[in-house]
């Protein structure tokens, strides 16, 4: 079994709101927030790296678990904006948690990443240990802050999220999980020559369909209802997916937990920042399931249902 | 009811308004449609016309214009 230990997450300091991302793509800020949902979001410094800004909340992660990072048995980090491709950011995390022979492994897959990360932890764990997902990206340095590339620029912002995934503890049991790919869609997402190339309707149109499909898949086939979901937890990808996806699925979007209008889509690490806030709010045991769902570049989406121990 | 009629038909329900653009008026460009009315015209015309739009075809520019759903229809059934 697997079990859903801690979350931890960093963000940036630096603050760039609306205000001043419209006017470098011919837009105003009233625009960015209705098509988005997004009021601000977070940029790194020159100085911060994809795997710098990882360590940063594979380090909380771990310290909201109270595990040190020799009592990991793996750890796997997505990122679609990796500054380097090989080897990926994986192995400097574990470099800068002071591990040496810890395996590691790179999900090189924008936005749906911490989701895939999250249920490959949750089939090693049983043999390998705690595993430690993280999500990290700098998408400020994969977007253009240019009228052409508007749809795009307004959308995204960097941070980084963990999850600790654990065989024996936890506060709920990861009890299944879909993935799916479908890569003859792969030319409507994807980066070429460091920069994010998106057809935002075809994006906008595969995902309305296939978010709400991989959870009423994920439900039907553990029979729990939508109502009885005490909480989804969405990649962060547009305030009015999230919406998109409870009216599809019928369910209260307030059991949708959303934080993008603070942080903006930070791509794979969005998911884990979502749950990293979620949890932290919370004030007592979960008591209900929990459903996680991502969507994104590959094309990748998928779901994973976590339920109350 | 013709094809385009219906589709019209269609159109207007999801932008609530009443508009008939010509049949090659980009529905997209002009603003007609955002991304997300788009979705939700492709889900009308699948049930007015009891056509199932798999997801390989969900590009805008399959349904951009009047004139191209039509085409499309027309070669779904």
């Amino acid at each position: 079994m697997a079990f859903l230990r801690a979350f931890g997450c960093w963000l940036p300091p630096r603050r760039v709101n609306n205000e001043e991302v419209a006017p470098l793509v011919d837009a105003t800020p009233e625009w960015i927030l209705e098509v988005s949902g997004i009021e601000e979001r977070r940029y790194a410094a020159d100085s911060d790296t994809v795997h710098s800004i990882g360590l940063l909340a594979a380090q909380n992660c771990l310290q909201n678990a109270g595990v040190t990072a020799a009592e990991l048995g793996m750890i796997l980090v997505a990122s679609g904006s990796s500054d380097r491709f090989c080897p990926g950011p994986a192995s400097q995390i574990a470099a800068g948690l002071g591990l040496a022979s810890t395996p590691v492994l790179d999900i090189p897959v924008a936005s749906c990443g911490s989701l895939i990360g999250l249920a490959l932890a949750a089939q090693l764990a049983p043999s390998v240990g705690r595993v430690l997902v993280v999500g990290a990206e700098i998408m400020s340095r994969r977007i253009s802050l240019k009228p052409a590339d508007k749809n795009s620029a307004i959308l995204f912002g960097d941070g980084a999220g963990a999850a600790l995934v654990d065989p024996e503890i936890g506060f709920a049991r990861i009890a299944d999980f879909c993935l799916f790919t479908d890569g003859t869609s792969s030319e409507i997402l994807y980066v070429r020559d460091g920069q994010f190339v998106m057809d935002g309707a075809a994006v906008i149109m595969h995902a309305s369909r296939k978010m709400p499909r991989a959870i009423n898949e994920l439900l039907t086939r553990n029979r729990i209802g939508v109502a009885q979901v005490e909480e989804f937890l969405l990649h962060q990808a547009n305030l009015n997916l999230i919406t998109r996806v409870a009216s599809a699925l019928k369910a209260p979007r307030g059991r949708f937990f959303a934080n993008i209008a603070k942080y903006g889509n930070t791509s794979s690490a969005s998911l884990l920042i979502a749950a990293e806030e979620w949890h932290r709010g919370q004030t007592a045991p979960l008591a209900g399931p929990l459903v996680f769902c991502a969507f994104g570049a590959g094309l990748n989406w998928g779901a994973l249902l976590a339920v109350p121990v | 009811m013709d094809v385009q009629a219906r589709i019209l038909k269609v159109l207007q329900k999801v932008t609530g308004k009443e508009i008939s653009p010509g049949a090659d008026d980009s529905l997209f460009v002009s603003g007609l449609l955002d991304s997300f009315a788009l979705t939700d015209f492709v889900s009308g015309l699948e049930e007015e016309f009891g056509v199932s739009v798999p997801d390989s075809d969900l590009s805008a520019r399959k349904f951009d214009t009047i004139g191209k759903v039509e085409a499309y229809l027309a070669a779904k059934t």
